[in-house]
């Protein structure tokens, strides 16, 4: 038989029906439903007089509109001031109750960002197809699930159908090799590898995470990594089972237990590239050679090491490459030839998708620990992933760190990383975020968003520039 | 879904690379709970000089002068011609949703983002990849000529310009019998319900635990 990647045997495990025209019908395991992308779905099934295939595939949590200020979350949906915001916040809780899905509401301590809380409740499980109205599901991915995001029809598609007509992706493989530096951290490794292959590099491809760096990552850092696959233009990522996915899997409330969980893990361990499978394209990188990462431009893929120097639009290779170069530059008030540690955020957001777990929040305390935002900093957010990941931070003293630095300590949701409840950027103003995307407007019209990993956001915190979270305390001294 | 087959349409430029889908259509506009109406707020940022709001009415804010979908030569525009990665970043379907509110059909691009690409053709959209060239050529004649029309053909797949060159396009056989039909693709998939069926009864076999009350996430 020939050689397969992963992501061959994960089409091949959930391939119903090949079509003469080349698409396929591919079986959906786990369907993860938050409140932006679901409404219009639902009410399409009920326009067609339509029911849920499979209702226990189903698994939804409101994330994108909750407000994380405790006094307002305190009142539960009713209690979201923004109307439009609690409509479609109620909106999910009264479609979940018509089609009988279970969802996880708002104030259920279980509640979080949706691709936090899918791999934390089980839901996620090694060998899924895990699909969601978000374009981060790539971040389920990092338990060798086939894990994607679709658009409000796909969504629809899903609970009718249990399926997705789909195209066969190629097959690209992501290596990095050999050791990171201390310090340096998954996001680092994202953003390495979006400034290697660009925005558009991993279109039409599902990309496979590999090599030593890879391996050594927790499976918080490999979710990290999966989740930006987005960002370099793949709709999915994976990372290839071993101990540490069965590790963090096992036990949680989702995952089999006794003689199924045995029959489970000897299942999950042919969830792998066979040693001489072949990929449509390999891109290797160096470990070693990976600096922490600040993005100065309004394109994931406008990117720099820390002791980076912004680009002059004039030395760019192309026209249209120059045109970005320069509207960039402008949107983010920044001129050609600034360092980046020069720039000063005014905000500093640790949370999203991409950087809320505990271990995100661990590294970002060990940074604060004893020391103070600086005062030019306005305002420093720090949002958990999800009420169990709150837990958690608070069981380990990390809110009291981050509070008594002079930062504040809120609960769980999407947040700033898209401001669509109330935390959000002014005009002009600049920062240093933990999320995915620095589209210009994303964080709040006008705002100017930096992305960089937790530790190198807390370090912008406390020395009001940017700075490498290596050298903090000589940069201090 | 309403079906395309031949569309002689204006044509608009976007005439900048990596347009995502936040510039497409802002988060706040994403609250809503329903599928249509967000035409007056395509690109919003870029289109008016203030902040806008859901449920504002567009026609009493002020318009950016410069961008073109502003100006008269552009108005009644349903052919939209743009750069390269065009609707990258979020999977939110509101984006093909403002874009089809707003007038637009078609798309031309040298390239696009896999999640937008698939999201247009649920909404009667005809994304269309034309090489960089193609596109660049396109661009030129579109600001010399007031007016420009362009026409698509979606049976032929063809863009033809006023002048009569034509450039081909590839298209999915399947997506393009569904759009040319105006298809819902529910109603095409549940076609093969028993094919689901047995493959759900050989997979639930095979891997138990993915099934069933104990995987519900609690």
């Amino acid at each position: 038989m020939a050689a397969l990647t992963l992501y061959d045997k994960l089409w091949r495990n959930h391939l119903v029906e090949q079509r003469d025209d080349g698409s396929a019908l591919i079986y959906i395991d786990r369907h993860l439903i938050h409140e932006v992308t679901s409404p219009q779905a639902f009410e399409g099934l009920r326009l067609a007089g339509r029911q849920p295939w499979r209702r226990d595939a189903n698994l939804a949590v409101p994330d994108h509109n909750v407000p994380t200020e405790s006094a307002e979350r305190a009142g539960g949906v009713a209690g979201i001031l923004d109307p439009i915001s609690r409509l479609q916040v109620q909106t999910l809780d009264d479609n979940c109750l018509a089609f009988d899905i279970t969802e996880i509401q708002i104030n259920d301590r279980r509640q979080g960002i949706v691709h936090v809380v899918g791999p934390e409740q089980g839901a996620t499980l090694p060998g899924m197809t895990v699909v969601c109205g978000d374009s981060h599901t790539s971040t389920h991915g990092a338990f060798g699930a086939l894990a994607h995001g679709i658009g409000t029809s796909e969504v629809e598609h899903v609970l009718a159908t249990q399926c997705l007509v789909q195209k066969k992706m190629k097959n690209m493989l992501v290596r990095v090799d050999g050791q990171l530096q201390p310090g340096v951290t998954a996001k680092d490794v994202a953003l390495a590898i979006i400034g290697e292959i660009g925005t558009a590099g991993g279109t039409g491809y599902a990309i496979e995470f590999g090599g030593d760096v890879v391996r050594d990552m927790s499976m918080e850092g490999r979710m990290t990594l999966c989740n930006m696959s987005i960002e370099a233009g793949a709709r999915m990522g994976m990372v290839a089972v071993d101990q540490a996915t069965i590790d963090y899997v096992k036990d949680r409330p989702g995952a089999p237990r006794g003689e199924l969980w045995d029959a489970a893990v000897s299942a999950w361990a042919d969830l792998h590239s066979d040693p001489d499978a072949v990929f449509d394209r390999e891109v290797v990188l160096r470990g070693a050679d990976i600096q922490p990462q600040v993005t100065w431009g309004t394109s994931p893929e406008m990117v720099l090491p820390i002791d980076g120097v912004l680009p002059d639009p004039e030395s760019q290779d192309t026209a249209s490459r120059r045109a970005a170069v320069q509207r960039a530059l402008e949107y983010m008030g920044l001129t050609p030839g600034m360092r980046i540690r020069d720039i000063r955020p005014d905000r500093v957001f640790i949370g999203s998708c991409t950087n809320s777990r505990i271990e995100d929040l661990r590294a970002a305390a060990k940074v604060v620990r004893g020391r103070k935002v600086a005062a030019s900093v306005k305002q420093a957010l720090v949002v958990p992933g999800s009420g169990l990941v709150k837990a958690q931070a608070e069981a380990e003293g990390l809110d009291r760190i981050f509070i008594e630095a002079g930062m504040e300590w809120r609960e769980p949701g999407c947040s700033m990383c898209l401001a669509m409840n109330a935390d959000k950027l002014g005009a002009g103003e600049h920062c240093a975020s933990t999320s995915n995307r620095n589209f210009e407007g994303r964080q709040g019209m006008g705002g100017r968003t930096h992305l960089v990993s937790p530790a190198m956001a807390a370090a912008a915190a406390v020395a009001g520039h940017f700075v490498d979270v290596r050298r903090l305390e000589e940069e201090l001294a | 879904m309403k079906a395309f087959t031949v569309l002689d349409g204006l044509a608009a430029p976007m005439d900048r690379a990596n347009v995502d889908t936040d510039l497409i259509i802002p988060k706040q506009f994403l609250k809503s709970i329903k599928r249509s109406g967000f035409g007056p707020n395509l690109f919003d940022e870029l289109r008016y000089l203030d902040e806008g709001q859901p449920g504002q009415d567009c026609s009493q804010r002020p318009l950016n002068p410069d961008f073109p979908l502003n100006q008269d030569r552009y108005r009644g525009a349903s052919v939209l011609l743009a750069r390269e990665n065009f609707g990258c970043g979020s999977s939110r379907e509101h984006a093909p949703w403002a874009l089809e509110d707003y007038g637009f059909r078609c798309i031309i691009a040298p390239s696009f983002a896999d999640i937008f690409y698939n999201n247009c053709f649920k909404n009667g959209i005809l994304p269309v990849v034309l090489s960089e060239a193609a596109v660049e050529q396109l661009f030129r004649e579109l600001y010399a000529t007031e007016g420009y029309q362009l026409q698509v053909d979606l049976p032929a797949q063809t863009v033809t310009t006023p002048a009569g060159e034509a450039f081909t396009f590839e298209v999915d056989a399947f997506r393009k019998h569904c759009l040319l039909n105006g298809l819902d693709d529910i109603g095409v998939t549940l076609e093969s319900a028993e094919t689901i069926r047995g493959f759900e009864a050989r997979w639930q076999q095979q891997a138990p635990w993915l099934f069933g009350a104990g995987n519900r996430g609690h």
